[in-house]
């Protein structure tokens, strides 16, 4: 009876834990999700107990009459200690469970893979031991992989739903989490602490492939420096996070003004000048944002300055993709 | 006792509108607060239907996908309903409205030990309540109501007016606070032992503690946080020397406890309501006056829970979530005690008694989702997603408010002298308790799923409940609406109340309804418990 | 509802029993506000200690623009003025008026010398270049640590609550002074001089807690 009763709860716990879960993409996903399971069934019971007792007795006990006498019952010891006690073991036992895996997550595996993931407002850019920067985070399959978090600016959080990681990347100091991820796909990388305009814009995803496909990417992307000078310039404007505020497919404006179509065009600044969209003003406005605020938006201008950080290869590159956007 | 022959209240006593300004009577501050704090409370619950409107359809869908402008509106208009529901509504609510009408009236005594001070801490509490306001007509604050660094100190709202504002709602808080403390040791009537006082007192005095020991803090994280940008002191800014996780630690020090502040009055309003309409002794009063105190002391060790992955160690996040899980067990045991009171009562599905059993629903759900929260592991996937938005949702809205709700409609004839149409707070009760599971179940599963908070757009396969949820939210308000129709129909129109129709046991329904200026004819003499129904 | 009577020549609001009550009353009350303050500059003194922890050397260095002669004679000055607060309240409390008028008075005068000490002490800073946080001035004071800012940022938030509340306490005091000269106090009644009397103490003792902590330090 009583392992009839364990098989069915270790059942619905799969089934719980399946239904609303997305897919375990790691073996600590799983553990996460059965002591989720457990703590669902034991919260579903205290709730049926409770709630189940609470209609029971409402229905039983409905008043009769205005002369209805009650049980005058101040007290029960007993009971008292009963459900303290099962409640705190059922509470200790869970923290002690939950202190097992947490202490697993937190222990970062020697000899694993590092990855330095910096965020800023508003994307995550991800850089690699060899040199390649990307704006997704690609990894070999079940590879312990460890992430060392860093932040440009604000508070901004590293959270994986598939893998049940999350980790908060804390300006001024490195953060880490790691991750051994058991199947390929591509998986949901969110921010999850609020860092201003775009928070809910910094997604990307982490994709797992096999360990041949990531060798290879890996020494495709460090060959970014062969590709022609506009797909280079494509790929900066990615990993550089450009295209977190500027639109580049139509003209919709997501925080910055649309880059679509602009090449050679005259455009109005906000304070009334009129100036053409070329090499020049380009190159401006990516060293100097304050000094190019188009009409209609906002003074001071959130675009963080990349003086000092681009070489003129790369700006060159960046000026070439603007110069295609049509 | 019984009805004043003069038919004099304090309500028609002094007549005018200035002389409510400058009442120094507990019964007149009290529905000072009732009538603006419910004032912010309708603001706030604006802000909640814009927010529910943006999330109604991912941003791409065409005419509803989105509402608002551009991502800082949403975060401004989520920074106003968390704070001003915070700091406006739910920390003084049901303390400075039902508290400062019942302590007295339940201990036997004329008024709290400070009248001038209550009157004092209401005109505190307006000033910041209109300074905040003031931000919204100046830059907008975008920073969420918990205010992190470094964004709070890089953004460009009127933060500094507004954590002002903070401040000094804090104070008037503080103020309130050490009235009742006092009260309750001092103005008891003779023969009422602290074991005689009736649960809502314990209540309130377990809440006042709080509001005395941990809002200082705030007043002094706040001031930080101020000087942080306006001098650039460097504490919080790690551009500066500064560590931004210290900002977290002294922020969560008191608004850990402070959502304590937020439940136990809701807690003692229940005992309240359930005694009274099941016409019951409560079972285990010394086991629920000790655990409203324990909670209150505990209240002050866990606030790192809210921190497990802020880059603080492994071994605080494991002992933040071991003294979490000790906090957890005097919340099961009121549960558990209300549970055993409806044994063998005599229950009336009365409009208070729906609120106080959809407390104990609601409640019940909130409780557990707050354990599965305090499991390090598992926190760590539901950190700063929808799944605890549900949580803080279901205990503060499923638990405070329902109370509140229960506690107006159950003092309703005794404040007003009016009987309220019961079919009418009846149905305010359905919609509420339907629609707040509608808005509110389904998010724990989008939290699951992966959905952050404070998003102001979602990825496609997060639509289906959001639109569940939104719905829920129109319910709740018609809810509202009509709850809040029953009260002014009931004002208007209502039948003259008796002394005690509820036939409770507690001192305030030994005097007429309303009562008299000096609440007491003659001082009560006590004799024995609160819930002596035999 | 505050109706007053007079019980024993003493002004008694009606929801009290007797004077006694009311005095036990109002004093628990003032010490649960004292506490409130207690912990507000606690939390302060918690933020110092977290960062002198963390940059001892450059704590140090901020302490040598601190004269520890002048916060020496400042503590003397409030502890002194504890002093003739307390006589204050007891020349109340022996129907003593003139004495008690004139030791409140020179409690006030003490808080002043406090304050234009700690105006020198200030504007000495000020000349220097010395603000707190970012707006230490780099070049005219030429700190070893380039944060320096951050312990004048304590310094100043520190002293400067700590000097705000001196001269509350000095408009309270003199708010009792005016009470007792017009005759208010007695033997039976001297509750707000003790009430502030109590709040000065307090004040005096955060001191006695800053000034090792920011001073001698170090």
């Amino acid at each position: 009876m009583a392992s009839g009763m364990l098989f069915a709860m270790l059942l619905m716990n799969k089934a719980v834990a399946g239904t609303f879960m997305p897919e375990q993409g790691t073996d600590i996903a799983r553990q996460i999700d059965d002591l989720y399971g457990f703590l669902i069934i034991v919260s579903f019971i205290s709730c049926a107990i409770l709630i189940g007792g609470m209609i029971y007795f409402a229905m039983k006990y409905k008043r009769k009459s205005a002369n209805d006498k009650t049980a005058y019952i101040t007290h029960d010891t007993r009971l008292e200690v009963l459900w303290s006690v099962i409640p705190l073991i059922i509470f200790l036992l869970v923290f002690a469970w939950g202190w097992i895996i947490f202490h697993d997550m937190r222990t970062m595996p020697k000899n694993a893979l590092e990855i330095q993931v910096t965020a800023k407002q508003w994307a995550w850019v991800a850089e690699y031991k060899n040199g390649v920067r990307s704006s997704e985070i690609v990894v070999p399959v079940n590879k312990d992989v460890k992430i060392l978090l860093a932040s440009e600016d604000v508070l901004h959080s590293f959270y994986v739903p598939s893998f049940r990681i999350k980790q908060d990347a804390v300006p001024g100091r490195y953060t880490a989490v790691w991750f051994n991820a058991t199947k390929l796909g591509e998986f949901y990388v969110f921010c999850t602490e609020l860092c201003g305009t775009s928070h809910s814009s910094m997604v990307t995803k982490l994709k797992v492939v096999s360990q041949a496909d990531f060798d290879k990417w890996l020494i495709t992307e460090s060959e970014v420096g062969l590709l022609p000078i506009a797909q280079r310039g494509a790929k900066y404007f990615q990993t550089r996070a450009c295209a977190s505020c500027h639109n580049v497919n139509d003209a919709v404006v997501k925080v910055g003004p649309s880059l679509y179509q602009r090449w050679g065009k005259a455009s109005v600044q906000s304070d009334g000048s009129k100036v053409i969209f070329d090499e020049n003003h380009v190159r401006e406005s990516i060293l100097l944002p304050q000094a190019n605020i188009s009409a209609g938006f906002a003074k001071p201008s959130p675009m963080p300055s990349f003086q000092g950080q681009l070489s003129e290869s790369e700006l060159a590159a960046i000026i070439e993709y603007i110069k295609g956007l049509n | 006792m019984g009805q004043h022959s003069s038919g004099k209240n304090y309500i028609n006593e002094e007549p005018g509108l200035l002389s409510w300004f400058g009442t120094l009577d507990h019964k007149r501050i009290a529905l000072l607060y009732f009538v603006t704090v419910m004032f912010f409370f309708l603001i706030g619950g604006i802000m909640a239907l814009l927010l529910r409107l943006e999330l109604f359809a991912p941003n791409v869908t065409q005419n509803v996908g989105q509402i608002l402008k551009n991502g800082d509106v949403y975060n401004q208009v989520l920074t106003y309903h968390g704070a001003m529901m915070v700091f406006m509504v739910i920390i003084p609510g049901i303390p400075a409205i039902l508290g400062n009408f019942f302590l007295p009236l339940q201990l036997g005594a004329k008024d709290v030990a400070f009248p001038r001070l209550n009157l004092l801490s209401w005109y505190v509490f307006m000033t910041g309540a209109a300074l905040a306001i003031c931000t919204f007509f100046s830059t907008k604050v975008d920073t969420g109501w918990t205010f992190y660094t470094p964004y709070s100190i890089r953004t460009n709202g009127a933060v500094v007016m507004m954590v002002l504002a903070a401040f000094i709602m804090g104070m008037s808080s503080i103020l309130t606070g050490l009235n009742f403390i006092v009260t309750v040791h001092k103005l008891r009537a003779p023969g009422m032992t602290m074991f005689r006082i009736p649960l809502f007192v314990w209540a309130i005095y377990s809440t006042a503690i709080l509001q005395v020991l941990a809002t200082p803090v705030l007043a002094i994280t706040l001031l930080l946080l101020a000087m942080e940008r306006v001098f650039g002191i460097g504490i919080f800014d790690p551009k500066l020397g500064g560590d931004p996780v210290l900002f977290q630690h002294f922020f969560w020090f008191y608004s850990h406890p402070a959502v304590y502040i937020m439940i136990l009055p809701a807690m003692g309003v229940i005992s309240e309501i359930i005694t009274t309409h099941a016409k019951k002794t409560i079972f285990g009063y010394t086991a629920i006056a000790f655990s409203s105190i324990g909670i209150a002391l505990v209240s002050f060790f866990v606030w790192g829970h809210h921190m497990f992955v802020s880059g603080q160690s492994e071994l605080a996040g494991i002992v933040f979530s071991f003294i979490t899980m000790l906090v957890g067990v005097p919340t099961a045991i009121k549960m558990f005690n209300w549970l055993a009171t409806l044994y063998k009562g005599s229950i009336q599905f009365t409009a208070p008694m729906l609120y106080a059993l959809g407390f104990l629903f609601l409640f019940a759900i909130g409780g557990v989702t707050g354990i599965i929260l305090a499991v390090t592991a598992v926190d760590v996937h539901f950190h700063d997603t929808y799944f605890v938005v549900a949580h803080f949702h279901y205990v503060m809205v499923g638990g405070t408010l329902m109370a509140i709700m229960g506690g107006f409609f159950h003092w309703f004839p005794k404040m007003f002298g009016k009987v309220y149409n019961e079919l009418g707070a009846q149905l305010s009760w359905v919609f509420i308790f339907v629609g707040f599971n509608v808005t509110f179940f389904p998010q724990f599963i989008l939290g699951a799923k992966g959905m952050p908070r404070r998003y102001f757009d979602y990825i496609p396969e997060y639509e289906q409940l959001n639109k569940i949820s939104t719905i829920g939210s129109w319910l709740i308000t018609i809810g509202f609406l009509i709850g809040l129709y029953t009260m002014i129909q009931a004002l208007r129109k209502g039948a003259k109340a008796a002394d005690n129709p509820w036939g409770s046991k507690t001192l305030e329904w030994q005097t007429s309804s309303p009562p008299i200026m000096h609440n007491f004819d003659h001082e009560p003499t006590v004799t024995a418990g609160p819930y002596e129904y035999k | 509802m505050s109706t007053n009577r007079l019980v024993d020549g003493v002004n008694v609001a009606s929801h009290y029993r007797d004077a006694t009550h009311q005095y036990d009353s109002n004093k628990e009350g003032i010490w649960l506000f004292m506490t409130t303050e207690i912990l507000m500059f606690g939390g302060l003194f918690v933020g110092y200690i977290i960062f002198h922890t963390l940059y001892p050397e450059m704590f140090a260095e901020g302490a040598t623009y601190l004269n520890w002669k002048l916060g020496f004679i400042n503590t003397l000055v409030l502890i002194f003025s504890s002093l003739t607060m307390a006589l204050g309240i007891y020349y109340c409390q022996v129907n003593q008026r003139n004495k008690a008028t004139l030791a409140l008075a020179v409690t006030i005068l003490c808080g002043a010398i406090f304050m234009v000490i700690k105006y020198f002490e200030y504007t000495h800073k000020f000349h220097l270049g010395i603000f707190p946080g970012e707006k230490l001035n780099l070049e005219m004071v030429k700190p070893e640590h380039a944060n320096l800012g951050l312990y004048f940022g304590f310094y100043y938030c520190m002293s400067g609550l700590h000097g705000l509340h001196v001269l509350i306490g000095m408009g309270l005091i003199t708010w009792v002074m005016i009470k007792n000269i017009k005759g208010e106090f007695n033997s039976k009644y001297f509750t707000p001089v003790e009430g502030v009397g109590i709040f000065w103490h307090i004040i005096d003792l955060i001191w006695i807690f800053l000034f090792p902590l920011l001073y001698l330090v170090g």
